[in-house]
C-alpha cells in the first residue's frame, strides 16, 4: 500500500468504524420512530395495517376516558415524585454535607434502591402497602385499631402508592448528584460568606442552593424523564389498577398495543409520549451542547 | 538544500487566517526558534511542519522533499510536547523505543538505541520506571530521548520548558544546547519566552499575526529590531519608545528635542509627517549631572543592577543602571544617552529606519 | 472530592438532630429491605400472626426453594430458575458487547473528531432520553423479520443497540479527558488510529470501562419493558419471572416467596453495589451531569 493510500485510509478509518453504530442508532431511533408515527396513522388494529387513516388514531386517543386518566396519573405522579424527590434529596445531600464520619456507610445506605429493579421495588412495596398484613396490620399492632391504609387498593389514592415507592428508589440518586454538586463549590466563597457574618442556614439559602442551579436543571431532565418511562413500577406495584385507576401513558400503550390488539391505538399514545420528552430534552440537549463549544 | 524548506505557507479556519504566507529556510544542522505571543500562530506552523496540520497553501521541504501531504509518521521528524506525552501506562525504556517497535525495528537494534539514548541523556537508572514515578526534569529528559531514538532528520520542540518552575528551566535549557551541540540535528523550537529564543537560537523568527516580523540571529533582533513589535517584544525590561513629531531641526518629544546623530539624520531623509518612533533600551540611559532632567516614581534593585522607572517629560522611561543606586524614590536625576543607540522607525509604518 | 466546609458546628443539641434525621431516613431505606428478608424466612401462618416488623420465630428457607424451583409463574411452574438463566445468557453478551462498542465510538467521538461527528454524538444522544415505547412496535417487526423474535439473540440485539448511546457517552467523556498531545506523540512515533488505541488508550481505560460494565449489567439486569415485549416462552427474564410469580392470580397468596423471588431478582445487581458502589456512583453522575 503506498503512502498516499495509506494516508486516504487512516483518514476515514474513524469514520469507517463509527458508521456502524451510527447506522444502526439512526435506523433504530428515528427509524423506527417515523415508523411508529405511521403506524399511528394507519388503522392498525391487532396486526399492522398501513391503510392511512390519518389523524383517526388520535382522535381516538383523546376521546378515550383512559387515556386521559393516564395522563393525568402522569401529572399527579409526576409532580409529586419529581418534587418530593428533588426535596429529599437536597436534604439528604445537605444532611450528609455535614461532616459525618459515617458519611460513607449512609451514603451506600440512601443509594442502594438505585441498584435493584423497579420491579423487585415494586413488588417490595406491594407487599408493605397490603391492605391488611402490610403497614395497617403494622400500626394496629403498635396499639391502633381503628388505623386503615388500604391506598394501594383505592382508586383515588393508589397513585401516591406508586410516588413513595418510585421517591424511595430514587432519592438517592438524587442526592448523589447534589452531593457533587456540594462539594463542586468553592471553599473560598463559604469562607468570605462566613467572615462576612452569614449564619449557616443563610449560606445555604442565600449562596449554595443558588449556586447548585445546573445539579437542578440535570436532575430535573433525569427524574422527568424517568417519571415519563415509568412502566416497570406502575406494572408491579398495580398493573395498573384497580381497574385502570393508576395508568399511565407508558402502561396504556403496553396494555392497548400488546393485549387489546390495538396496535394503531398503542402507537398513537407512544408518539403523544415521544413529543411530551423531547419538548423537554430537545432544548435542554440543545443548549448543554452549545455551551460546550 | 536547507534542511527544511517553508515556502508560502498559509493557514485559514473558515474565515480566520492563522497564517498569512510564511517562508522559512533552515540549514542542516541549524537550531530555528519560533517566537512570539499567544495567537501568533507559531504552534499551528509546528504542527504544519509536523504534520499533524496541513496548510491551505504553500509547501513544506524536509531534507529536499516534498512532504506537505505526508503523513507525519513519514517524515522522519521527531517532536517534544509541553506536557511531554509520555505514555502513562508504559516505561521509560518501552516510551524511548515505541517510534522503533512502530516502525518494526527489531529488538535488538531497539534495545541498542535506548542504551545509547539512555546514557546521552544520563536517564539509565529510570529505564524501569513509568511516566508517574518520575520528576519533572526527568520526564523532560525521557521525552528527548524518545525524540533521539528516532535519530530523525529534524527535531521539533513545542515550548518544552513552560511547565517547569524557574530554576529547572534554566538547568534544562542549558542542557538542551548541550544537546544539540553534540547530536548536531536540525531543529525548530517554539516558545514565548524571548530568554530562551536569545539562549538557545542560531535564528530566530519573531513571530506576530500569522506572520514573520524579523527573522535574523540573536544579535541581529537584538540590536536591529526591524519593527517597533520586535524592539518591544525582545529584551526585558522593554525598550523605552517615545513619540518624536517633526519639529524646527529634527524632531521632539513633548518639546524636549531628540538626540540624532550625523549618521541618523542621513537615514532619516525628508522630514516625515506623522514623525517618528524613538526608541532606547533600558541599559542606554545612564544617570549623570546633565541631560534630560526626571524624577524617580519606582525603583526594583535585582542584585547585580538596579530597574528605575524615571517620569521625564518626555514621559516615564526605563533605565537600567548596573549595581545599586544611591537616589531615593521621588528625586531628581538627569538621563543620559549616545544618540547612536536609539532606534529610529517610522510612526505610520512601524519599520526600522536605517 | 473536596473537603465540605459548611458544616453545623454549635451546640451539642444540632448535631443531634442532624444524627436523628440521618438515622431516620437510614431506617427508611433500609427498611423495605429488612421486611423483605424476615418475611421470606417466615412461613405463612407467621406472616399472618405477625406483623411486618415482627422477626421469623422460626426462619426456614421453604420460601426461597419454592420460589427458585417450584413457584408457579403463570402456566409454568417451574420457579425463577430458567427465568434466573435466561438472564444470566442475556445479559453476558449484551454487556460485553455493548461496552466494547461503547469503548470504540467514544475513543472516535473524543480524538478523531471530524466534521459532522458532534451532530453525530448529538443525534445518537437523543436516543437515551427516547421513551422506548415509541420503538417497541416496529421493533418486533423487525426482529421477527430476523427471525429472532422470541428468542434471548433478539432481546440482546435490543439492548445492544438501547446501550449504544449510553456506552459512548461514559467513553467519550472520559477519553476526552486523555490529554490529545498523547495521540500526537503517538502519531509522530508512527501508530495509527488501532495501535493508538490498543498499545495507549485502551491500557488507560480501566476507571471507565469498570463504570460502564456495571452500569450495563445494572441497566440491563434490571430491564423490565424489552423483557416483557420482546421475548418469547422460554427466553424471558428474571425480571418478567418475577413479575408474573407475584401477580399470579392463584388462590392462596403466599408473600414469603413472592419476597424469596424478589430477592433472587435483585441480589445479583445489589451484590454487584455493595462491592463496587463507588464506581457506580460514578457511573450515575456521569450519565446526568453532562460532561
Amino acid at each position: 500500500m503506498n503512502s498516499t493510500t495509506a494516508a486516504r485510509l487512516s483518514a476515514w478509518m474513524p469514520r469507517l468504524v463509527i458508521a456502524p453504530s451510527f447506522v444502526l442508532a439512526m435506523l433504530f431511533i428515528y427509524g423506527l420512530i417515523a415508523w411508529n408515527g405511521y403506524l399511528s396513522l394507519s388503522a392498525s388494529r391487532l396486526l399492522p395495517n398501513y391503510t392511512f387513516v390519518g389523524f383517526d388514531q388520535y382522535v381516538t386517543l383523546f376521546d378515550s376516558e383512559r387515556w386521559w386518566v393516564a395522563l393525568r396519573n402522569l401529572a399527579i405522579f409526576g409532580g409529586l415524585f419529581i418534587g418530593v424527590g428533588m426535596a429529599l434529596g437536597l436534604l439528604l445531600a445537605i444532611l450528609l454535607d455535614q461532616k459525618i464520619r459515617a458519611e460513607g456507610v449512609l451514603r451506600t445506605i440512601y443509594l442502594y434502591p438505585m441498584a435493584l429493579s423497579f420491579i423487585v421495588t415494586g413488588t417490595a412495596w406491594k407487599w408493605i402497602l397490603n391492605p391488611g398484613l402490610g403497614i395497617e396490620k403494622l400500626v394496629q399492632d403498635w396499639g391502633f385499631p381503628g388505623f386503615t391504609f388500604d391506598w394501594l387498593v383505592n382508586p383515588d389514592r393508589a397513585i401516591y402508592t406508586i410516588v413513595i415507592a418510585g421517591v424511595w428508589q430514587s432519592a438517592g440518586f438524587v442526592m448523589a448528584l447534589f452531593l457533587a454538586g456540594l462539594r463542586g463549590i468553592d471553599d473560598s466563597i463559604l469562607k468570605a460568606a462566613q467572615i462576612d457574618g452569614a449564619s449557616l442556614p443563610r449560606i445555604y439559602w442565600r449562596i449554595i442552593i443558588p449556586s447548585l442551579r445546573p445539579v437542578f436543571f440535570s436532575t430535573l431532565m433525569v427524574l422527568s424523564h424517568l417519571a415519563i418511562k415509568s412502566f416497570d413500577l406502575v406494572m408491579a406495584l398495580t398493573a395498573g389498577g384497580p381497574g385502570f385507576a393508576t395508568d399511565v401513558p407508558a402502561t396504556f400503550m403496553y396494555t392497548m398495543a400488546f393485549s387489546r390488539g390495538q396496535i394503531g391505538l398503542g402507537a398513537a399514545s407512544a408518539t403523544v409520549m415521544l413529543a411530551t420528552v423531547a419538548a423537554i430534552v430537545v432544548p435542554y440537549l440543545y443548549s448543554e451542547l452549545r455551551a460546550k463549544r | 538544500m536547507g534542511a527544511l524548506s517553508i515556502r508560502n505557507v498559509t493557514r485559514h479556519y473558515g474565515t480566520v487566517q492563522i497564517l498569512k504566507g510564511i517562508d522559512i529556510e533552515v540549514d542542516a544542522g541549524e537550531f530555528l526558534i519560533l517566537v512570539g505571543p499567544s495567537g501568533c500562530g507559531k504552534s499551528t506552523l509546528l504542527n504544519i511542519i509536523a504534520g499533524l496540520d496541513t496548510p491551505t497553501s504553500g509547501t513544506v521541504h524536509i531534507a529536499g522533499r516534498d512532504v506537505t501531504r505526508a503523513l507525519p509518521k513519514d517524515r522522519d521528524i521527531a517532536m517534544v510536547f509541553q506536557s511531554y506525552a509520555l505514555y502513562p501506562n508504559m516505561n521509560v525504556a518501552q516510551n524511548i523505543a515505541f517510534g522503533l517497535e512502530m516502525r518494526n525495528v527489531p529488538k535488538p537494534e531497539r534495545e541498542a538505541a535506548i542504551a545509547r539514548v539512555s546514557k546521552m541523556l544520563q536517564i539509565e537508572h529510570l529505564l524501569d520506571r513509568k511516566p508517574g514515578q518520575l520528576s519533572g526534569g526527568q520526564r523532560q529528559r525521557v521525552a528527548m530521548g524518545r525524540a533521539l531514538a528516532r535519530d530523525p532528520t529534524l527535531f521539533l520542540f513545542d515550548e518544552p520548558l513552560s511547565n517547569l518552575d524557574a530554576k529547572l528551566r534554566v538547568e534544562m535549557r542549558a542542557e538542551i544546547k548541550h544537546l544539540h551541540h553534540k547530536a548536531q540535528v536540525t531543529t525548530v523550537y517554539v516558545t514565548h519566552d524571548q530568554v530562551e529564543a536569545m539562549t538557545l537560537g542560531d535564528h530566530i523568527a519573531v513571530m506576530k499575526g500569522g506572520m514573520i516580523e524579523q527573522l535574523g540571529s540573536p544579535d541581529d533582533i537584538y540590536s536591529r529590531p526591524a519593527t517597533r513589535f520586535v524592539a518591544e517584544f525582545i529584551g526585558s525590561p522593554a525598550m523605552n519608545i517615545v513619540a518624536g513629531a517633526p519639529a524646527a531641526n529634527g524632531y521632539a518629544s513633548h518639546g524636549v528635542a531628540l538626540d540624532l546623530s550625523e549618521r541618523q539624520r542621513s537615514e532619516l531623509g525628508a522630514p516625515r509627517g506623522d514623525g517618528i518612533l524613538y526608541g532606547l533600551r533600558p541599559e542606554a540611559l545612564s544617570f549623570a549631572g546633565a541631560g534630560l532632567p526626571g524624577t524617580i516614581s519606582l525603583l526594583e534593585p535585582t542584585g547585580p543592577e538596579t530597574y528605575a522607572l524615571v517620569d521625564t517629560p518626555m514621559g516615564k522611561l526605563m533605565a537600567r543602571v548596573p549595581g545599586k543606586v544611591h537616589q531615593q524614590l521621588g528625586e531628581n536625576v538627569f538621563l543620559r544617552w549616545q544618540a547612536d543607540d536609539a532606534h529610529l522607525f517610522d510612526a505610520k509604518t512601524e519599520r526600522r529606519i536605517g | 472530592m473536596s473537603a465540605p466546609t459548611a458544616a453545623v458546628h454549635g451546640p451539642a443539641w444540632h448535631r443531634w438532630v442532624l444524627w436523628s434525621l440521618l438515622l431516620l431516613f437510614a431506617a427508611f431505606f433500609l427498611l423495605p429491605f429488612y421486611v423483605m428478608v424476615t418475611t421470606s424466612l417466615k412461613d405463612m401462618a407467621q406472616i399472618r400472626e405477625g406483623n411486618l416488623l415482627s422477626l421469623p420465630t422460626a426462619p426456614t428457607a421453604a420460601a426461597w426453594l419454592k420460589a427458585w424451583s417450584t413457584a408457579c409463574t403463570g402456566i409454568d411452574c417451574g420457579g425463577l430458575r430458567p427465568f434466573f438463566v435466561n438472564s444470566v445468557l442475556m445479559v453476558v453478551p449484551a454487556v460485553l458487547v455493548s461496552t466494547a462498542l461503547g469503548a470504540i465510538n467514544g475513543y472516535v467521538l473524543s480524538k478523531w473528531r471530524f466534521p459532522g461527528s458532534e451532530l453525530m454524538f448529538a443525534l445518537i444522544l437523543f436516543g437515551m432520553f427516547m421513551p422506548f415505547q415509541v420503538v417497541l412496535l416496529p421493533m418486533s417487526q423487525v426482529l421477527g423479520w430476523f427471525g429472532i423474535a422470541s428468542s434471548i439473540w433478539g432481546l440482546i440485539l435490543v439492548h445492544i443497540v438501547a446501550g449504544l448511546p449510553s456506552t459512548a457517552l461514559f467513553f467519550r467523556n472520559y477519553y476526552v479527558g486523555l490529554p490529545d498531545e498523547l495521540i500526537r506523540a503517538a502519531m509522530l512515533d508512527g501508530a495509527g488510529f488501532w495501535r493508538i488505541f490498543w498499545r495507549i488508550v485502551l491500557p488507560l481505560s480501566t476507571p471507565i470501562m469498570v463504570v460502564t460494565l456495571i452500569w450495563q449489567f445494572t441497566q440491563i439486569w434490571n430491564d423490565f419493558l424489552f423483557g416483557v415485549v420482546f421475548s418469547g416462552a422460554a427466553s424471558k427474564p428474571v425480571t418478567v419471572g418475577l413479575n408474573n410469580l407475584a401477580n399470579t392470580s392463584s388462590a392462596v397468596k403466599e408473600y414469603n416467596v413472592d419476597m424469596a423471588a424478589a430477592l433472587i431478582a435483585g441480589l445479583p445487581t445489589l451484590i454487584v453495589y455493595v462491592l463496587a458502589g463507588k464506581y457506580f456512583v460514578r457511573g450515575l453522575t456521569a450519565g446526568a451531569v453532562k460532561g
